[in-house]
Parts: structure tokens; sequence; C-alpha cells
């Protein structure tokens, strides 16, 4: 170890990175890039901890080159699948160790849970599901800000007196940082036998069936609502998220219908998405479900009634029979990629 | 077995117009409705209660008309209700409304499962669930779209969706549970259900009684403080194209995922 061992300095920002399936998930780096400029401007480091049970990709390295001056990890076999009780005491010890300032998590299932239950452990403010960080120049504290109300308002959340500072940030709000080599330090860090010791016992993980996609992480959301009729047409949809390169979406009523599973309901009660190209076929736009979907940079919507609220928000509407105007895409699609060479 | 379900009552946002120059919700005139998510709990505690003839009570913090989503819920078939009120949990963050629900549940004695919606459609942090777990000190799960009781261990093996796929957990007695709208089916409250529930009371419980000290306590207690409310208003072309001139529509649809460099 150094002589200035970095653990044993305080303050400044820490991100809880996060590992999937021995990925560093795209939402830590976007973080760290984040943290690094916070850092900059109170004049302060960036560290990242980790939970993992092995080596994941990208390397280490790679977070200090987006901008982490210390990477800390836990190494365990018993970290290989998520476990709530143990990240909570993990991360707990570790705030209790480096005293940060500020604590960002992703606004993941898993940042979700483990956030929470740290903060009720300290007694600290969390702000769930950020969409904006910034730093108030007068007094150097953390602005959390987050869509509330259905999106349809933007309130700004600060933590005055206790410390840490803590906010859970939705995925591709802040862009991933270009890597540039830079010097930062890599530790292990050791805890107790007893810190993996668990009342929870964590039976088994299946993968979602067919094509494994995170909503959240993708550029492009192909969304069908009740106007979809059926879940066959979801097939279509899908042949037309693929052609796109991206992933499937579906408002509440379908999954009621189960016509397709929970993990792809976009909106308040399942998830809040942002991507490049949204496209709601046959999605009416109930309150819910805009929340859920009003950030993405360009909406198209199909939908046959012209009074549809998803219109209001949508930058492109074709306003039509979705089962005329799908078809009709997907044909233009494909004439366009057989032309590719 | 004994249940505590965890509920908010929230404001009914089908009924919620929004008022399009300041692009807040218009809450006049919108009733107030359980949290959706919170009827999936309170369906699965009555299941199982009934299964094992167990208890079900309900527990929330709010203002006393709180009480009549109380009521609600116990004509679903929720047994009792517990309502912590008191203007001094005003502007109770997540933190310090956990540190009141927490209370409440102790106050009951022993309890074997806590059972929660994932989030509330008005607050939606999704923070209180994993905060009142963590100050009671057990294990807990959340996003739980299936559960089964496994007697003989004395626990419960709950399924977590998340976003790529489906963790099993076993967590032993007492846990807490957040739940999904795929859990269940939520049913009607039925005549004889309305008809108890609108005889039984409703335990009110105030501040003091939960001996929560003044620095852990509404406002006071909150760590995160409201500094600024704004009304983003994304501007967007609005471009609606249909009958003929659909073709047209689709074709600027093409041009722009290639500008976007999707196809």
């Amino acid at each position: 170890m150094p002589e200035t061992n970095p653990s044993t300095q305080t303050g400044g920002m820490l991100v809880i990175g996060e590992v999937r399936n021995h990925v560093v998930l795209p939402v830590t780096l976007e973080l760290v890039g984040k943290a690094r400029q916070l850092a900059d401007a109170r004049n302060t480091v960036v560290r990242v901890f980790l939970m993992f049970d092995e080596v994941p990709q990208p390397s280490l390295q790679e977070l200090v080159d987006c901008g982490a001056d210390h990477v800390f990890f836990a190494r365990h076999p018993s970290l290989h699948l998520f476990d709530p009780h143990v990240q909570t005491r993990l991360v707990v010890e570790v705030i209790g160790r480096l005293q940060p300032e500020v604590v960002l998590a992703g606004a993941t299932s898993s940042g979700r849970t483990v956030l929470p239950a740290v903060a009720g452990k300290i007694h600290t403010g969390l702000t769930a599901d950020c969409t904006g960080l910034d730093i108030e120049e007068q007094t150097g504290l953390l602005l959390q800000t987050r869509p509330a109300i259905g999106g349809n308002i933007m309130a700004t959340i600060k933590t005055p007196n206790h410390r840490p500072q803590m906010a859970t940030v939705r995925p591709r709000t802040f862009p991933r940082p270009i890597p540039s080599p830079r010097s930062g330090e890599i530790h292990p860090w050791e805890f107790a036998e007893e810190h993996f010791r668990s009342p929870i016992q964590v039976l088994d993980f299946k993968p979602l069936q067919g094509e494994n996609e995170n909503i959240q992480e993708m550029d492009v959301i192909v969304a069908g609502g009740k106007g979809v009729k059926r879940a066959e047409t979801f097939e279509k949809l899908r042949q037309l998220a693929h052609l796109l390169d991206g992933g499937v979406g579906a408002s509440r009523p379908t999954i009621e219908s189960r016509w397709i599973s929970y993990p792809h309901q976009v909106g308040l009660s399942g998830k809040v998405v942002s991507p490049k190209l949204y496209m709601a076929f046959g999605i009416s736009g109930s309150v819910q479900h805009l929340a859920g979907m009003q950030t993405a940079e360009y909406i198209v919507a199909i939908n046959k009634d012209p009074d549809a609220p998803i219109f209001q928000v949508a930058n492109l509407g074709l306003c039509g029979d979705l089962f005329d105007i799908l078809p009709r895409i997907l044909q233009k699609i494909e004439g366009l990629q057989e032309e590719k060479p | 077995m004994n249940i505590a379900v965890l509920m908010k009552q929230v404001p009914d946002s089908d009924e919620v117009k929004l008022d399009e120059k300041t692009g807040t919700m218009i809450r006049e005139g919108a009733g107030t409705i359980i949290n959706p998510l919170d009827l999936h709990a309170i369906e699965q505690a009555v299941q199982m209660a009934r299964r094992c003839e167990g208890t079900v009570t309900v527990l929330s913090m709010g203002p006393p008309q709180t009480e009549e989503s109380l009521r609600e819920a116990m004509a679903m078939g929720a047994h009792k209700a517990l309502l912590a009120t008191d203007r001094r949990f005003a502007g109770s963050d997540s933190w310090a409304t956990s540190r009141v629900l927490s209370s409440l549940v102790t106050r009951l004695g022993g309890f074997d499962l806590v059972l929660a919606g994932e989030k509330a459609t008005d607050g939606e942090t999704g923070q209180v669930g994993p905060e009142v777990a963590s100050m009671l000190d057990i294990p807990f799960c959340t996003y739980v779209s299936e559960i089964h009781v496994d007697v003989s261990r004395g626990g419960v093996v709950a399924t977590r969706t998340v976003e790529d796929g489906y963790e099993r957990q076993f967590l032993p007695f007492p846990c807490l549970l957040t739940v999904l709208s795929d859990l269940n089916q939520p049913s009607m409250p039925t005549l004889s259900g309305k008809i108890r529930a609108r005889e039984a009371s409703v335990e009110r419980v105030s501040a003091a009684e939960l001996d929560i000290p003044a620095d852990e306590l509404g406002l006071n207690g909150s760590p995160t403080r409201v500094s600024k409310v704004s009304f983003p208003k994304i501007q967007r072309e609005n471009q609606l194209f249909q009958g003929s001139s659909l073709e047209e529509g689709i074709d600027l649809f093409l041009q722009k995922c290639k500008e976007m460099a999707i196809l």
C-alpha cells in the first residue's frame, strides 16, 4: 500500500458501481464521468466501490481512465448473485470508513434496493431516480434533480445537514465518458468473512427468455399498447425493433392481458426509459405511460385516434390503423436494407 | 401468521388532469385511492392469511382521511388497521416516513411478514420499503412478482423481477417484501367485507405514542429538502400525418432514423 493510504482519506465522491454477469454496467461509467466533473468543481476525489465474484469487463483501469482516483473492490464467491443484505452491509462499512460527501449509484433494480437500505441505516437523505446533478455554487451542496408528479415537474432536492448526500441516477442520464489514460489506484478491500453471511439464500437466476434486453439501456424502443389487440402483434413489433437494433416496450394494459411480460412495461408502474427513438404503437398515452417515456429524444406515435394524448408528446404522429402502418414501415426498412451492399 | 401491509393513500392519477400552462396536476376534483401497487400487497396478504388462519394488519401514515382507504383495505379482507396521523408528521421525506412506519410495525408486537407496493404513484421513490426493512433490521426483497410460503423452513421463496431476468431468494421470517403488479389480481371488496369494514375501528396513533425523538420526526427528521420546482416543457414538432399524407409521414420517419444513425 502507498504511504497515503486512500482508504484513510475522507470526503469526496463515491460511486457505488454495479457488476452484472461479469460486466460493469454502463451506468457505472456514466456516473464516474459525472462524479469527476462534480469532484473537479469541489476540488476533491472520485472513488468507486465495486462488488463481484470475478474480475469484470471492462477492466478496473477503465474506471480510472473514465475519471476515478481510487477504485476499491470486494471480491467474494458469494457476490455471484445479488444479495441486498450483504451489499447493504458492505456499502455501509465503506461509507463509514471513507466518509464521502456524495454517494451515487445507478437507479437500477439493485441500486434502488441497496441505497435506500443504506440510507435507512445511516440516517441520511437519498433522492431516487435523478436525471440531473449539480453543485450549488454558494454552498457546495449537491443539487439532485428528479422528475416528479409523473414527470410533469422537475424537483431539485438538497440534503443540507446530513452526510453523505446520496442519489440514485437513471441510466443514460449522463454520457458515457471517453476513457483517456490517467493514473489512479486500484485496491481490493478486505472484509471479514462474516460480512458475507446472510439470512437470505439466493437460490437461482433465470434470464429473460427470448431476446435478452434491458430496455433501459437501449437506443431504440418499439412499444405496443392496447391498440395492438393481441399477443401476436408483439412479434411484428419485435421484428421492427430488431431491424432498428432496439428493444420492445409495452403499456400496462398489454401486461395485464399477458401479451408480453412485465420487464417490458414502460411507465410509472414499470420502467422509465429515455431512448433516442421511442415508437408507440396503439398507445393512447395515459399520464402514467407518458411519465415513463416522455424524455425520449424523438417520439413517433402511431394511433387511430387523432385526439390520443400520445400525439401531444410525439415529434411525429401517424394517425391511422397500425395494422396498415406497421407492415408498410417494415417493408420500407427491409427494402432499404436490401439496397445496402 | 401475522402479516403487516404498508399502504399509502394517493391521488387518483387516472382522474387527474394536467394544467397545460404549468404542467402540474390539477388535484381538485380528483379522488384519493389506495396506491395501486399496495392493492397487490393487500391481496397477497389476505390470500396468505386465509390459507394459514393469519391476521392482516394494514398500516399507514397520512392525514385523517386516510381512514377511508384503510377501511377499503379491510373490505378487501384485512383484519385490522393502524393509522399514524399527526401534524408533526407533516413534511416527512422517505427516511422520516420509514421511521414512522417501522415504529408502527414494531408496535404490532410480533409479526412474520411485511408487504408493501414497490412504489407509490405520487412520490415514485420506491424507497420506503427497503428503508423500513433496514430500520427493522430484517431481511427484505424488492420487485417481487411471486411468493411461495415455505412452512417447513419458516420463510418465503420470493421471485424478484429485474432488468434481465428473475431471481429467486429464500427469506426467513420475519422479512419484508415489496411487490409488483403481476403478483396477483386484486379482488373487489365483497358486500360482507364492506359491512365489516364499516363497523371496524381504525386505531389512530400520534407522534407521542410512537415515542420518536423530535429530530427524527416530520420535516425536522427529513434529511432532504425540495429546493426548487420547475416545469419542463419539452418542445416537440408535433407533426401529424393521416390519410393520404401517411406515406409522407413514414418517409419522414425513415429519414429521421437515418439522421439519428439508427438506420
